[in-house]
């Protein structure tokens, strides 16, 4: 593990045991982070469930693989539903990041704790197998000194000149836990307006565009390249933000693009929010392999020219 | 001019606890809360309530105090610890919540020698969810889900949390007290002083357990309840020191 | 864009090839992705990894139809033969593989490297000797940037080691360009 001065390292005993560290490291001000695959992002709910309720900010990073249950430990995007969704017990979101190179995880890791601090919020770097073994060129993004991040008022290190403070999520009355879930929910309804993010690649004139996040927008984007080469108009929209889910991205494409195709490396989930966004303006075809099996920008590329064929595309103007 | 010789201690808020009569748990918070102003350490001190009875212990203690998810106290203390280490941390625990499904979370912050107090409180049972068998309930001992009493073969023997605890080599002190006389409370502030110096010297993991009556789910008087754990419950669970290695010579805490 | 992917025995240094290549390639200011396989066991079983290295942004770093290949062992070959992209060189480690490729479109280049290495005095830098044929043939990157690739990767390592490295790749690569391993 990396010494860093100023930073704490714990190897804890289990994710449970880890979860909760990263809760009473951040109840004491530190930016704390934790990480894991699938199995052990499913142990760390409690303490995610518990991070949003408290409105504690965290950075949890799940490096996706193949389940469920023990499953295997190749790449797959199975854990999107978990993640979006809030995945612990209760009404909350987290905000979840999708990180496709090298740079974009470290640039993103670094930003997950600015927006974890930034809304109080725990923070899901939504990654796979592929990009946790993979290594590529990256240029490092500044380290913050932690003197110069702004000192929070709310965290508990002692009441020595102030009143005593409590952080909990116990709250026994209905009409005061009700209080809560809206003002978690007015907090998630200003994260939705202000982070949404998204690269566009060749949308300008598709007549198709491709949805994917992660390991499986690297693969559509190699097919887009190839399908290009041979005059096809497809584009590809890939989600940053899967949660916010950057509807407004979406929305704005289908004005020009009638036929959607989301790939995913599982059987189908980013796919329910593309029609959420889509509210029936444009189709949406789904293209998915779960289990762990990466496909190759040929596959994908195959499939995406099949369906610009059948669907006459080129004969469009 | 009158005298006061006993009065609210300055970390208790001045709110009427909700317990039971004839709780353990008003008389153990009064004792910490004294620990505390005697230490003079209210300014730093972090306190980590459980789930359970005492899930309100932060509407009680005039301390900062973070709530931890059933069981995971010793983890939460940990990661405040390790953040603020010249702050002082406890955590408050039942026997449930400690004993059995934070086992994992509370022997291996023993284990690292984690520098922070466990106070453990044992009602036998699980008080707050109606009086079902706990893993410290004693044999023979009649809750809901053992209506028959306890049996060793059909429900296995009453843990000795503590006992395991002072296995792990990280922990320094570890002492069994009760609040069920006068005496015993005293030298349950004793114990609770020593445990919370231990710290302050940077020793390590400490932890009192204190017996403490349920007259509630043991149905029976709040006298009656007392009178039960001198008889009964000290036979499966004796007071004693059961580890004291505070000033040995050590490799430092964390 | 050229993909090549490395694969052989565990503890042949099949991924750390590919790693030192891979280095080697990002000094040279060039777009890289470096994948190893991995799975549940450490020792024995077949290693690989690929490497790609391209002048613009890579977008899949998986092996589908590598450009070439640096194969350490039998099974190896019979695993990547029928991947390889049309016109692909395959380098074979030929003391351990008594075969060539059954396709005729591909390119095969026969290294002893074993045998070299024995010359050597040491059957560790196999692995060198393999790299340097595959560097000499290809020029995908340079002896002098894998020999930096090298130093980033083994710090600490005495001088004689590297010497014993730097006389391991010279030996692959004379042997594919000269034809002998002097």
């Amino acid at each position: 593990m990396m010494e860093i001065d100023n930073a704490t390292f714990i190897q804890a005993e289990s994710e449970i045991a880890a979860i909760n560290m990263v809760l009473g490291a951040s109840m004491a001000g530190a930016r704390a982070m934790t990480s894991s695959s699938s199995p052990g992002i499913s142990l760390k709910q409690e303490g995610i469930s518990f991070l949003a309720a408290q409105e504690l900010p965290a950075v949890i990073v799940n490096c996706m693989r193949g389940g469920p249950g023990l499953g295997n430990i190749a790449p797959s995007q199975g854990d999107y539903f978990q993640a979006t969704r809030g995945g612990g017990h209760g009404d909350y979101r987290s905000i979840v990041l999708a990180p496709a190179t090298g740079q974009e995880l470290a640039d993103f890791t670094a930003r997950a704790f600015d927006l974890a601090d930034r809304y109080r919020s725990p923070v899901v770097l939504l990654i796979d197998g592929m990009m946790g073994q993979m290594m590529e060129p990256v240029i490092p993004p500044d380290f913050v000194n932690v003197a110069d991040i702004p000192y929070k008022n709310w965290i508990l290190d002692g009441a020595r000149d102030r009143p005593s403070r409590i952080i909990k999520s116990l709250i026994l009355d209905p009409a005061k836990e009700e209080e809560h879930n809206w003002k978690l929910y007015r907090k998630y309804e200003n994260i939705t307006k202000e982070l949404q993010i998204t690269e566009a690649y060749q949308v300008d004139d598709a007549r198709l565009v491709v949805m994917a996040y992660g390991t499986a927008a690297r693969i559509a984007k190699g097919a887009i390249k190839r399908v290009r080469e041979i005059g096809l108009k497809v584009g590809l929209l890939r989600p940053l933000t899967l949660w916010p889910f950057p509807a407004r991205a979406v929305e704005d494409a289908s004005r020009f693009v009638k036929e959607f195709l989301v790939f995913e490396m599982n059987t189908g989930q980013m796919v329910e929010d593309v029609r959420l966004a889509l509210k029936h303006r444009s189709e949406v075809h789904f293209y998915g392999r779960p289990g762990g099996v990466v496909s190759t920008p040929d596959e994908i590329a195959k499939v995406i020219t099949s369906l610009y064929y059948r669907l006459h595309l080129e004969e469009e103007q | 001019m009158t005298k006061s010789v006993f009065q609210r201690p300055k970390y208790l808020k001045n709110v009427p606890f909700h317990y039971c009569p004839g709780c353990g748990h008003s008389i153990i918070h009064r004792l910490i809360a004294e620990v505390i102003e005697e230490l003079d350490i209210g300014g730093i001190t972090i306190g980590v309530p459980p789930a359970g009875c005492a899930v309100l212990a932060y509407d009680y203690f005039d301390v900062d105090m973070g709530e931890a998810a059933h069981g995971r106290g010793c983890a939460v203390a940990t990661g405040i610890k390790r953040i603020l280490p010249d702050r002082i941390v406890f955590s408050y625990q039942g026997d449930g919540d400690i004993a059995a499904i934070g086992t994992a979370e509370t022997i291996h912050a023993a284990n690292r020698g984690e520098n922070i107090t466990v106070i453990f409180v044992n009602n036998s049972c699980y008080g707050m969810t109606g009086g079902q068998m706990a893993p410290t309930t004693v044999l023979g001992q009649k809750t809901t889900t053992t209506p028959g009493g306890r049996t060793a073969p059909m429900h296995g023997t009453p843990i000795d949390l503590s006992q395991m605890i002072a296995l792990a080599r990280g922990s320094v002190y570890i002492e069994r007290t009760s609040v069920h006389s006068v005496r015993h409370i005293l030298k349950t502030k004793k114990a609770l002083m020593k445990a919370f110096t231990a710290q302050m010297n940077g020793k390590g993991f400490s932890l009192v357990e204190i017996l403490s009556p349920c007259p509630t789910n043991w149905k029976l008087s709040p006298v009656e309840a007392f009178a039960h754990i001198e008889k009964e419950i000290t036979k499966t669970f004796p007071l004693k020191v059961i580890k004291d290695e505070i000033d040995a010579n050590r490799q430092g805490s964390p | 864009m050229k993909k090549t992917v490395f694969a052989g025995f565990g503890g042949q240094g099949v991924l750390m090839m590919g790693y030192v290549f891979a280095v080697a390639a990002m000094r040279d200011g060039r777009e890289v992705t470096y994948l190893p396989s991995y799975g549940a066991e450490m020792r024995g079983g077949t290693a690989n990894c690929t490497v790609v290295v391209s002048d613009e942004e890579i977008f899949s770093p998986v092996a589908s139809s590598p450009d070439c290949a640096v194969i350490m062992n039998k099974p190896s070959l019979l695993r990547y033969e029928n991947l390889m992209k049309q016109g692909a060189v395959m380098f074979l480690n030929s003391s351990v593989i008594d075969r060539t490729p059954v396709r005729d479109d591909l390119h095969d280049v026969h290294i002893p490297a074993n045998d070299i290495a024995r010359k050597l005095g040491s059957d560790r830098v196999t692995n060198m000797i393999m790299l340097g044929a595959f560097v000499a043939k290809t020029r995908l990157t340079s002896l002098e940037s894998i020999m930096n690739g090298l130093q980033e990767n083994v710090k600490g390592k005495s001088g004689t080691v590297m010497k014993l490295n730097r006389k391991a790749l010279d030996m692959g690569a004379d042997y594919v360009l000269k034809g002998t391993a002097s």
